[in-house]
């Protein structure tokens, strides 16, 4: 891995109250690789996420992309949190993919994937909207694009998500358990979507329970654990020879 | 009535053993012929009363005065419904808010006015005059120099005086009922549109709001026709309502029984007309959400 950083997690460091759920974590991501994130419930892989677009707060730590802090800046040899606008535009560069999908039930699925677009003015009305179709296209929900999300499956449902993520242009995407609430039947169709976008180059950073994705798509894999990552590496390093006890134990319970 | 479900079945259950029939229900048809009944005979022991007369009924139901009173009723309701639920829109949004400050000042406002019987608010706004003759804007530096007067009397009239209290009462209110309404949406669509990167107010307005008003709009019409029969209370100011040109009415003719009877013939049709309206716009709202298409 030559390539240079596209995300640049840096020491960070995250209190709920007294809990301290992040303790210094560090994670370099390149451009267009997969970073798979494993690790028991709790041990605070989906507050990374959350970390990294800041719909969690941190308390110490920096987070890089493109060579800008993320949500907060240095000033006076501290770290101050960016005007809410700024911290906004920041965010469109990075899509977000979650648990629950969270897609807008008041709009059709064509609307769920515009919304933002307009909104932002990233491009003309047309222009957003034949985008929008291209995108469903890609995930093959084409023909859906009038149905409101409650006619759609929730293996259909995150397929729409990650398109309205991708319609933004965002330079990097985080899905978070993206596969976790589907009947297990629809997962395969979600994966393979994700599969496409990782193979097209896309920069994502993927909190899953899905080894088999892990192994196939990562290019690196990162175990965490009660807020500290205890080992990282290629698919082929943590999953055949894991170093870490607890990866050990850990890949031993999902398997 | 043969519905094309009923046929459908018919013929696939023609030859079919053991024919369920279809289930009675005798309590519908009692119910329905007692409520009739009780109706009727409390509406006819009304209208008969020998103390009721009925031309002065006919007489002033479509009085001009009565009319204007009808019409001063719709006005005052619709604006201080307007303005008492853009009001109770920021009272939510200052409750909700992650400001302490913000926060207190919502619930401050909210059990403040909440605890003021709405009847003393009408009468305080109606003699604001009694506080301050005239409304004054003067120079900041120099409290002589006065830039412009009014006098609170010319300013506030009685019409002004019910909108501002009907309004500071509703606001409260309608506070309470958006504040649940927000709370109602799921954080993960506040979430998803941050995550877009979309601001606090488009987030606000196309994706929270707008779901939120599946559970606003019942207690919200609920409010309105409240708000439609609280109008009656500004009478007491001589607010032009509905209720203060009857009651004019009645205080020169001295029928006042005939009038009330009048009064409330115009508050059923304007409440029954807005319980319509309030159906029809949330069999719309549901039908968004339940669009099946494709």
């Amino acid at each position: 891995m030559t390539r240079s950083a596209l995300l640049e997690i840096s020491a960070v460091n995250k209190f709920y109250a007294n809990l301290h759920v992040l303790k210094g974590v560090s994670l370099e991501v390149p451009e267009g690789t997969v970073a798979c994130l494993l690790g028991p419930s709790g041990s605070g892989k989906s507050t990374l996420l959350r970390c990294i677009n800041h719909l969690e707060s941190i308390d110490a730590g920096r987070i890089t992309m493109s060579g800008q802090t993320l949500a907060y800046e240095e000033r006076d040899g501290q770290m101050h949190e960016r005007p809410r606008a700024k911290i906004d535009r920041q965010r469109q560069d990075i899509g977000m993919v979650f648990q629950h999908f969270n897609l807008f039930p008041h709009y059709t699925v064509l609307q769920n994937i515009t919304l933002a677009p307009t909104l932002l003015k990233k491009s003309r009305k047309a222009n957003v909207t034949a985008q929008a179709m291209e995108l469903l296209d890609k995930v093959g929900l084409a023909n859906k694009h009038n149905a409101y999300p409650s006619a759609l499956s929730g293996g259909q449902q995150q397929r729409v998500a990650i398109a309205r993520a991708l319609a933004m242009h965002p330079k990097v995407m985080l899905f978070d358990e993206p596969t976790s609430a589907l009947d297990p039947e629809l997962v395969a169709e979600v994966l393979k979507v994700m599969k496409d976008l990782a193979q097209g180059g896309m920069t994502m950073i993927v909190v899953t329970h899905e080894m088999a994705f892990a192994r196939e798509v990562a290019d690196s894999v990162v175990v965490m654990d009660a807020g500290v990552i205890i080992e990282s590496g290629t698919p082929g390093e943590v999953f055949d020879n894991p170093q870490h006890e607890r990866t050990r134990e850990f890949l031993r319970h999902v398997r | 009535m043969t519905t094309a479900v009923d046929t459908q079945r018919n013929t696939a259950l023609a030859s079919a053993s053991d024919r369920v029939a279809a289930k009675r229900h005798p309590w519908r048809l009692v119910f329905g012929i007692a409520a009739t009944a009780v109706v009727i005979w409390g509406a006819l022991g009304l209208w008969l009363n020998p103390a009721l007369d009925h031309q002065t009924i006919y007489k002033y139901l479509t009085a001009g005065s009565i009319l204007s009173g009808v019409r001063n009723t719709i006005v005052l309701a619709v604006i201080s419904m307007v303005i008492g639920t853009v009001g109770g829109f920021l009272v939510a949004v200052m409750r909700l808010s992650s400001n302490p400050v913000l926060r207190a000042i919502g619930f401050g406002y909210v059990a403040l006015i909440r605890s003021i019987p709405l009847l003393v608010l009408i009468l305080f706004m109606g003699n604001l005059a009694l506080f301050w003759s005239r409304l004054d804007i003067v120079n900041p530096f120099n409290p002589n120099e006065i830039w412009v007067s009014w006098s609170m009397n010319s300013l506030v009239t009685p019409f002004i005086a019910s909108i501002l209290a009907l309004a500071i009462n509703e606001a409260a209110y309608m506070g309470e009922v958006i504040r649940s309404g927000l709370r109602s949406v799921d954080q993960g669509q506040r979430e998803a549109a941050t995550a877009l990167g979309l601001g606090a107010t488009h987030s606000m307005f196309k994706v929270v709001l707008p779901q939120a008003m599946r559970v606003i709009l019942p207690p919200a019409g609920s409010q309105f026709v409240t708000m439609i029969k609280m109008t009656s209370l500004v009478s007491v100011i001589a607010g032009g309502d509905l209720l203060t040109e009857a009651q004019n009415i009645a205080a020169t003719n001295l029928r006042t029984l005939e009038l009330l009877v009048i009064a409330s013939a115009w508050y059923l049709l304007i409440t029954g007309i807005a319980t319509v309206g309030q159906s029809i716009l949330e069999h719309r709202l549901e039908r968004g959400q339940r669009k099946v298409s494709v």
